[in-house]
């Protein structure tokens, strides 16, 4: 049998190809977007999209569930709550083909605005969570997630943490096993959430839980690894991979199906050892059930509950080590401190085009508004020149909420939004003002493509996940259809027009759209020469302002990296004495 | 063999993932277990980026700690710095002498550190600085210098190089195959 190192991303897209789906679909979000990007792989057999959210892809999934085939949609954590409604009433409803959702969570925040513990989802939807612990279980557990699914009419979550989306490690490949299409039979009882039926669905789900409950105790995902019986551990996910190595000698009850928690496996287990650890990343999910059932345990009293684990959290905090070589580490960071590194956070690519906005929004100092995307980063020095992230969507109904707090907002705030996130929930919150009144002036940075996560395509790129061209959104018209009569579109680059048009809509009472206008670097096929500086160049250091990784200061003088500048000229149209010169093709990115 | 841990670091773009790519072939190839665990997202607009790679027996955890590694191969001068705390006592890291500055140093907020390689030594951290960068353009392209690297850490382990030549034949695409054996060998060599 083949075996491909792979991670638990990929190992996912493999499971869903072996075991018969034929529907995906998702929003790309870090650390869930290679899932659908390799199921795209397989467009012979599996049909994938990028849905405008994580809402909608739960709706296609969902209904391509009842169609009666076998579905998968992927969500990093913060997508779930986008399509909790959905999520909720599935529940009721239950499944024809199987339905398995994944969640992908990122204890540590390495790529997310907050650090929830979904699992806590399955509790609240009262629907079956399995947990895998390395990319071999990801793709086993995509297998095992449809025939729960399928043999309690249930959707099934599927939650993996930053280390196994990420972690790469081996995984043994099979051939596909087609499962056939169920036949559609029409039932409203079932598929019509309405009061009367929903109250009869309601009695169903308790009943399935009671019988997940005895599934638990038998599923072998499940099981207990008996060594000394000094310390017993219950562990899921990555956490076990932890566990296993920091304690090596410890018995430990893996639980790879982790809700509903197979109780009497657990008293069994727990009247056994002297004494027992409940190792868990984040919030303690399976800690309280455990105490609920009377049984003493540890867990959050010794590790934390913010952040990733490790092997020497573990070592350090249950088996009080000291350990030697952390403690060397110590002595070198304690040296090294004396001259810090300093930090390299994520800057905006050289030629963004998302630059000049920020640097204009900056010099006219306005109250902004913004949301998630690479232009979150128009935030961080020396732009600082963004007020608010919240989520995906946020920007619009922000201002707007801010500007009813306080007229002295008005004609001082707009909003700032990506086209990808536009599509995502911004649109929502551009119908509100619409609706309402406000006369919120929104900017929409369009690039042509979701850059943050890596390009992938959305509704106004021009191309489908699987590679098809596909119709694009007009957003001028979209917003003019809404009832945005103010719509405007400018180039980033062009900064005097951009200032006018953004004064101008400021002053006027009603909403306004500008579209700002360029693609991505990444997107942009043509290729631009460097700027170079003249010896015009009074070392004032306003082309640094705009915070391009390409302009450096070095003996005293601006210097333009050659490798990284992309040629965009943004800096030569700052500078005010024409000390740089675009690149020889004379046309830099505004051509 | 005793589990290897080693850690890649560098800046978004310089290859880290493909070195740890390569790394990971061949402990494939060696009959080894393996993981390797990556971090990237926000850290692919230019921050800082790091991979680890652990090889053995068997593998549990996909990541190290703190004083963990027994080496480092660090794609750029700053970011073998800031991990150098990763390092075991009597584990080795290499650095090449690329220069990349982060935002707050080209603000002039932060002071890029002088004299990085002598500050390790000092400390009595074994610190061996490579000329990557050069001699992946004398190969023929600056984008070569994570395997100068990759060809150095080889020397290092008790692995065969036969081994780490087929597996750049597997990972590195047929048309910058030669260019990269011989980024390979000069690491392999210095």
């Amino acid at each position: 049998m083949a075996k491909q190192l792979m991670s638990g991303n990929e190992a996912i897209a493999r499971g869903a190809y072996e075991y018969g789906v034929r529907v995906a679909a998702a929003y790309p979000g870090t650390p869930s977007t290679e899932i659908l990007e390799n199921i795209s792989k397989y467009k012979d057999t599996i049909y994938s999209e990028w849905s405008p959210n994580e809402k909608v892809s739960l709706e296609v999934g969902i209904g391509a569930s009842i169609g009666g085939a076998r579905a998968l949609v992927a969500m990093k954590h913060v997508g779930l709550n986008v399509a909790a409604d959905p999520l909720m009433t599935v529940t009721y409803s239950g499944v024809t083909g199987g339905l398995v959702i994944i969640s992908a969570d990122d204890p540590g925040m390495h790529s997310s605005q907050n650090e929830q513990d979904n699992r806590f989802f399955a509790k609240f939807a009262k629907i079956p969570l399995l947990e895998p612990s390395n990319s071999q279980e990801a793709k086993e557990m995509v297998g095992l997630a449809l025939e729960i699914s399928e043999q309690f009419d249930t959707p099934v979550l599927l939650r993996t943490t930053t280390r196994i989306s990420h972690s790469l490690s081996l995984v043994e490949i099979n051939d596909r096993v087609e499962v056939p299409v169920k036949p559609y039979e029409k039932n409203d009882k079932k598929y019509v959430m309405v009061p009367a039926f929903a109250r009869q669905r309601r009695l169903v789900i308790e009943d399935r839980l009671r019988k997940l409950e005895e599934y638990s105790e038998t599923t072998p995902v499940n099981h207990i690894e008996w060594k000394d019986k000094k310390i017993g551990v219950i562990t899921s996910g990555v956490s076990y991979q932890y566990a296993r190595e920091a304690l090596p000698e410890a018995s430990i009850l893996k639980l790879g199906f982790s809700y509903p928690l197979p109780k009497n496996m657990i008293q069994e287990f727990a009247s056994q050892v002297d004494e027992l650890y409940i190792i868990e990343e984040l919030e303690p999910f399976m800690e309280e059930q455990i105490r609920a059932m009377g049984v003493n345990v540890k867990g959050k009293d010794v590790l934390p509950n913010i952040g990733e684990l490790s092997v020497q959290i573990l070592r350090q905090r249950i088996l009080g080590e000291s350990i030697a070589n952390l403690e060397a580490a110590a002595a070198v960071a304690e040296n090294l401190a004396t001259e810090p590194a300093p930090m390299r956070p994520p800057v905006l690519c050289p030629g963004c085009p998302h630059r000049g906005v920020f640097f204009t929004l900056k010099k006219m100092k306005l109250v902004v508004s913004g949301d998630i995307g690479c232009y979150t980063l128009g935030a961080l020095a020396p732009l600082n020149a963004m007020d608010t992230t919240i989520c995906m969507g946020y920007s619009i109904g922000g201002a707007h909420g801010m500007e009813l707090a306080n007229p002295d907002f008005k004609g001082k705030t707009v909003a700032v939004i990506g086209d990808s996130t536009f599509l995502h929930t911004g649109v929502n919150g551009l119908m509100d003002i619409v609706y309402n009144g406000s006369q919120t002036t929104t900017l929409i940075l369009d690039n042509r493509t979701t850059a943050m996560t890596g390009q992938q395509h959305n509704p106004c790129s021009g191309k489908t996940l699987m590679g098809d061209d596909a119709r694009e959104v007009n957003l001028e018209l979209l917003c003019k259809a809404i009832g945005v009569e103010r719509v405007f579109k400018a180039h980033p680059f062009d900064l005097t027009q951009l200032q006018n048009l953004i004064s101008q809509e400021l002053a006027v009472g009603e909403p306004s759209v500008i579209i700002v206008e360029h693609p991505c670097i990444f997107v942009d096929t043509n290729k631009y020469e460097p700027v170079t500086i003249n010896e015009n160049c009074k070392t004032c250091k306003v082309c640094m302002q705009i915070g391009c990784p390409a302009i450096v200061l070095k003996d005293g003088k601006i210097q333009i990296n050659q490798t990284l500048c992309y040629g965009c000229d943004l800096c030569s149209n700052v500078c005010n004495f024409d000390a740089i010169d675009k690149g020889s093709c004379g046309t830099g990115g505004c051509c | 063999m005793d589990t290897l841990n080693i850690l890649l670091v560098g800046v978004g773009g310089q290859g880290t993932i493909l070195a740890s790519k390569l790394m990971s072939q061949v402990a494939i190839d060696a009959d080894y277990d393996v993981k390797m665990s990556e971090i990237k997202g926000m850290s692919q607009r230019g921050g800082s980026v790091v991979t680890q790679v652990r090889i053995g027996d068997s593998i549990s955890s996909p990541t190290i700690d703190k004083g963990e590694a027994d080496f480092i191969a660090a794609f750029e001068l700053l970011e073998g710095y800031r991990w150098a705390e990763y390092l075991k006592p009597n584990g080795k890291i290499f650095i090449s002498n690329q220069v990349i500055e982060p935002m707050p140093v080209i603000m002039g907020i932060a002071q890029y550190p002088n004299e990085v390689i002598q500050t390790l030594d000092n400390l009595g951290v074994a610190v061996k600085s490579i000329n990557a960068l050069e001699m992946a353009m004398e190969c023929g392209t600056p984008k070569a210098a994570n395997v100068v690297l990759m060809g150095y850490l080889a020397k290092q382990l008790p692995i065969e190089k036969s081994i780490w030549e087929k597996a750049l034949e597997k990972i590195i695409p047929s048309r910058f195959l030669e260019l990269n054996k011989l980024a390979f060998e000069k690491g392999y060599q210095c």
